[in-house]
C-alpha cells in the first residue's frame, strides 16, 4: 500500500515536550476529518537533533522541513500538503528570522558536516515497529554473525572496524570481547551502559529513543560471540520514553523470533532485560554499575579483575556503552571495511556530540571522527548565542577539561582531546561564552562531585569537599593566591589515589581552567571582581546618574525592593540591602545600571 | 504485637512476588515501590524486608545510596528543576530560586498544603530545551523566569 504522504513527527524527549504528541493526534485527526485519511501515513520517529528548532515534522517524498510546529499547525498541513499538494511554506526551516527564504533540506548547515551512522535510524523510522528497522538492513548483522560467522570472525571484523568504546575510555570493543572469551566460566553477561549520567549529554537517550533494536541487535550478537545468555541493560529512571521504547522493542523482537530461545532457528538463545538506575551517576562507572546490577550500593571495586574476567556476579562480562553497540550493528551489516573508512588512522567512524550551552543550534549531532570543534560549533551549531565571544568548550562532563579558542582547529579524536587536557568522554559537548566564568563553573563541576562521590574512599571523599570549599571562597573573594596552589595540590592527590575516575578525574575541570584562565582566578582574589558578573558575592550594581531619567522601572521590578528615587530624578541601589538579582540591569532601557 | 501495617496494591504485591525470585532485584521493587507511594514510606520499607527476607539495614543502605528514591512524602506536584551543565549555564540556578521564593520553600521542603515541592535534578535529557523543568510528567522548556507563575499557578487548580 503507498500512501501520498508521509509525515514523520519527532518523538524524541524533546521535542515530546513541546508537544510533538499533541502535533501528532491532531494530524490523525485533521487527516481524518478532511478524509484524506488513506492517503497520509503519520508516524512518530525518533529524535531529528535539531533540538534548538523543535518540534520538527518531516513531510515525504517532498522532504519539507517543518520546524517550530504547533499543534495548530497540523489542520494547514494536512489541508495543504495532502490534500492539495503544496507545502507550507511558512513553517519551512528558515537560515535566519529576517529572511523568508526557506532552505531545502540537504542545504540546512546543520545537517551539511554531519554523518549518521550511529543515529541513521533517528527521524526515518518508526522506533516502536520492528518491520521500519528490518526495511532498513535491521538484524542482517545478527544473521550474518549466527550463520556466516563463528565468533572468532565476529572478533575479526570487529578489529578490522577499528571501533572503541564510545562510553568514555575508548577501549577496543575487539579486545573487551575476545578478554571476555577467554576468561574461563560457563555463565557469562552482557550489559549495556545506558546510565548516561553526564548532566548535559542525551545522545544515549536519544538514539535509545530512535533505534531501540540497533541496541538489542548488537549486544544479542555480543552474546553470541562471547557465549553468553543474558544481558541486562542499565538505564536510568529518568528516561521513562527511553525504556518504554525498549520494553516495546524487546516484546517485537521475541516475537519475531530474533531474541529468546533459539534465535531464527539458529539454536543459540539470548535473553535480555531492563534494570533502572536510580540516579547515581558513579553507577555510569562500570564496576559501580555491575554492583548496582547486583541490587547493591552502586559503589566501584578495585581493578583488576576487569569485568571481562571477573563482572557480574563474578562471571565474565561484556560492559559497552550504548552508542558503541549502535556501532556495532552497523558494522556487521555493511562490513568492516566501509566503517574503517570513516573517521581517522587511530579513532575510526564517527561520534555523537550533544551540542548545549551558548551554542545557536543546540541539538544532537553526529559527526566523522576527525572534525574539528571549529566545524561543530561554527558550521553545525551556527556559531554563539547573542554573537558573543567564545570561551571554551567542556567535552567529557565533570571527568573533563576546557577546550580554549585557540585549539578549536584540532581535529576530534581520542588522543587530541586528551592532548588537550580534556577527554572524550561520552559525548557532552557544552559551550561556554564570555558571560560564564570558570570560577563559577569549576564549582558548579565539584558540587557535582561532592554530591556524586559514593564515599568509599578519602582522596575522593574529603578530596572533593576541600576543593569545593575553597572555589566557594575563591567565588566569595576571600580566596588567596595560596588556594590556587591548594586546589593543584589536592587535585593531583586526587588523581593519583582515587579508586575510581570519578575521583580521579574530578579535578579535571578546575585544573584545566587554572592552566588556561589563571589571570581570572587571579582577579576573583586580588580585585574581588568577577568579569562575567556570575559570582554574586562580587557583583555590584549602580545606577548612572547621568544616564539614568528616572523612569522608575527598575524600583518596580526590584524584588527586595532596594531602590529609590523621584520621578523622573535619578534613582539610587541601596547597596546594602541588594540581592543581586540583576532585575534592575535587565529592565533599564537606558542603559544606566551597571553592573560591575 | 503485630508489626504495623501498610496496604500494598494488588499490582504491587504482584510484582514483588514476581521479581523477589530474580537476583538483584532489590532496586527494581524500590522503583516499584516508590512508583506507588511517591517515595519510600518506613511501613513499605519493613513489609518489603519481611516479603523478601532482606535486612531492613540492607534495604535502607540502598535507599538513601541513591538519589532517586525519596524516603519522605513529596508535593503533590513534584516540580524538578534540571541544574544539569547546559541548564544552569543558561540560568536554571535562578529558576530554583525563583520557583521557591514563589512557593515560599527551603530545599526539599513541602507547600502547607501539601501540593508542591522542588527538587533540584541532573540532567533530564532534552538539554536542548534548556532551561528545563518538570511538574509531574510534563516537561517545560526553555523557560523564563517571569513565566513561573503562571506555570506554577496551572497545579494549583488540579
Ligand atoms: C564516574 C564515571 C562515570 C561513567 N559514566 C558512564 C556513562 O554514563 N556511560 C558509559 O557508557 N560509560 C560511563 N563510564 C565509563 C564506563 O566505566 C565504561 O568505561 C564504559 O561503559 C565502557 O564501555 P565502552 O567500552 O563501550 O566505552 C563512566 C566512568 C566513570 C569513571
Ligand atoms: S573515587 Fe570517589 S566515587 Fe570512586 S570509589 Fe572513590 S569515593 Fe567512590
Ligand atoms: S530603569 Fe534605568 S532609567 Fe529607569 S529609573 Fe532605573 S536606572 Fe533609571
Ligand atoms: S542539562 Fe538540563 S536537561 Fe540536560
Amino acid at each position: 500500500m503507498a500512501y501520498k504522504n508521509y509525515i514523520l513527527v519527532c518523538g524524541g524527549t524533546g521535542c515530546e515536550s513541546a508537544k510533538a504528541n499533541e502535533i501528532f493526534t491532531t494530524l490523525h485527526h485533521e487527516a481524518e476529518a478532511q478524509g484524506v485519511k488513506n492517503d497520509v501515513q503519520i508516524v512518530k520517529t525518533g529524535c531529528f537533533g535539531f533540538c534548538e528548532k523543535g518540534p520538527i515534522v518531516k513531510v515525504l517524498p517532498q522532504e519539507s522541513f517543518y520546524v517550530e510546529v504547533r499543534p495548530e499547525d497540523a489542520k494547514e498541513i494536512i489541508a495543504e500538503q495532502v490534500v492539495k499538494g503544496r507545502e507550507v511554506k511558512r513553517l519551512l526551516y528558515k537560515k535566519n528570522a529576517k529572511t523568508s527564504d526557506t532552505v531545502k533540506l540537504e542545504d540546512i548547515e546543520f545537517y551539511q558536516k554531519q554523518f549518521r551512522i550511529v543515529l541513521r535510524n533517528c527521524g526515518v523510522i518508526n522506533p516502536e515497529n520492528i518491520d521500519e528497522y528490518i526495511a532498513r538492513e535491521g538484524y542482517t548483522g545478527l544473521e550474518r554473525a549466527l550463520f556466516a560467522m563463528k565468533p572468532e570472525g565476529v572478533i575479526q571484523e570487529l578489529k578490522a572496524s577499528g571501533l572503541r568504546g564510545r562510553g568514555g575510555a575508548g577501549f577496543p570493543t575487539w579486545l573487551k570481547w575476545d578478554l571476555t572469551i577467554k576468561a574461563k566460566g560457563d555463565t557469562k553477561y552482557v550489559v549495556c551502559n545506558a546510565d548516561e549520567g553526564d548532566p548535559g549529554a542525551y545522545m544515549n537517550r536519544s538514539t535509545i529513543e530512535g533505534d531501540p533494536h540497533s541496541i538489542l541487535e548488537a549486544m544479542t550478537i555480543c552474546g553470541y560471540t562471547i557465549g553468553a545468555h543474558k544481558g541486562y541493560i542499565y538505564i536510568r529512571a529518568e528516561y521513562p520514553l527511553a525504556i518504554e521504547r525498549l520494553k516495546i522493542a524487546i516484546k517485537q523482537a521475541k516475537e519475531y523470533g530474533l531474541l529468546g530461545d533459539d534465535i531464527l532457528g539458529s539454536g543459540y538463545s539470548f535473553d535480555l532485560e531492563i534494570r533502572l538506575g536510580a540516579g547515581a551517576f558513579v553507577c555510569g562507572e562500570e564496576t559501580a554499575l555491575l554492583q548496582s546490577l547486583e541490587g547493591k550500593r552502586g559503589m566501584p571495586v578495585p581493578k583488576p579483575p576487569f569485568p571481562a574476567v571477573s563482572g557480574l556476579w563474578k562471571k565474565p562480562t561484556v560492559i559497552n556503552n550504548v552508542e558503541t553497540y549502535a556501532n556495532v550493528s552497523v558494522i556487521m551489516a555493511k562490513g568492516a571495511e566501509w566503517f574503517a573508512k570513516i573517521g581517522t588512522e587511530k579513532s575510526k567512524g564517527t561520534k555523537t556530540f550533544a551540542l548545549t550551552g551558548k551554542i545557536n543550534n543546540s541539538g544532537l549531532v553526529e559527526v566523522p571522527m576527525g572534525t574539528t570543534l571549529r566545524e561543530i560549533i561554527y558550521d553545525i551549531g551556527g556559531g554563539i548565542r547573542g554573537g558573543k565571544a567564545l570561551k571554551g568548550v567542556q567535552t567529557g562532563g565533570p571527568s573533563g577539561g576546557i577546550i580554549t579558542a585557540e585549539s578549536l582547529d584540532q581535529p576530534i579524536t581520542y588522543e587530541s582531546l586528551s592532548a588537550l587536557g580534556s577527554m572524550m568522554g561520552s559525548g557532552g559537548m557544552i559551550v561556554m561564552d564570555e558571560d560564564d566564568c570558570v570560577v563559577d563553573i569549576s564549582k558548579f563541576y565539584m558540587a557535582f562531585c561532592v554530591d556524586e562521590s559514593c564515599g568509599k574512599c578519602a582522596p575522593c571523599r574529603i578530596g572533593t569537599s576541600q576543593m569545593h570549599a575553597i572555589l566557594d571562597k575563591i567565588s566569595k573573594g576571600t580566596g588567596t593566591e595560596d588556594d590556587l596552589l591548594k586546589l593543584e595540590k589536592i587535585g593531583k592527590a586526587m588523581t593519583k589515589a582515587s579508586l575510581c575516575l570519578l575521583g580521579g578525574s574530578a579535578a579535571n575541570p578546575t585544573s584545566s581552567t587554572l592552566r588556561h584562565f589563571r589571570e581570572e582566578y587571579l582577579e576573583h582574589i586580588r580585585d574581588h571582581k568577577c568579569r562575567a558578573g556570575k559570582c554574586k558575592d562580587l557583583v555590584v550594581y549602580e545606577i548612572d546618574p547621568v544616564k539614568c531619567i528616572g523612569c522608575g522601572l527598575c524600583a518596580r521590578k526590584c524584588p527586595v525592593p532596594c531602590i529609590a528615587g523621584e520621578k523622573k530624578k535619578a534613582h539610587v541601589i541601596d547597596k546594602a540591602r541588594c540581592v543581586k538579582c540583576g532585575e534592575c540591569f535587565k529592565a533599564c532601557k537606558f542603559g544606566a545600571v551597571n553592573k560591575k | 504485637m503485630p508489626a504495623a501495617q501498610i496496604e500494598f496494591s494488588k499490582e504491587l504485591t504482584a510484582f514483588i512476588d514476581e521479581w523477589k525470585a530474580k537476583p538483584g532485584s532489590l532496586i527494581m521493587m524500590l522503583h516499584r515501590i516508590q512508583e506507588e507511594f511517591g517515595f519510600i514510606p518506613r511501613l513499605a520499607a519493613e513489609r518489603l524486608s519481611r516479603s523478601v527476607g532482606l535486612p531492613l539495614a540492607k534495604i535502607y543502605g540502598v535507599v538513601t545510596f541513591y538519589h532517586f528514591f525519596k524516603t519522605t512524602k513529596p508535593g503533590k506536584h513534584r516540580i524538578a528543576v534540571c541544574l544539569g551543565t547546559a541548564c544552569y549555564l543558561r540560568g536554571a540556578q535562578d529558576l530554583v530560586d525563583e520557583a521557591r521564593a514563589i512557593l515560599n520553600l527551603k530545599d526539599e521542603e513541602v507547600t502547607d498544603d501539601g501540593l508542591f515541592s522542588i527538587d533540584e535534578v541532573r540532567c533530564l535529557g532534552c538539554c536542548g530545551l534548556a532551561p528545563v523543568l518538570m511538574i509531574g510528567n510534563e516537561v517545560y522548556g526553555k523557560v523564563e523566569k517571569d513565566a513561573l507563575p503562571e506555570i506554577i499557578a496551572k497545579y494549583r487548580e488540579i
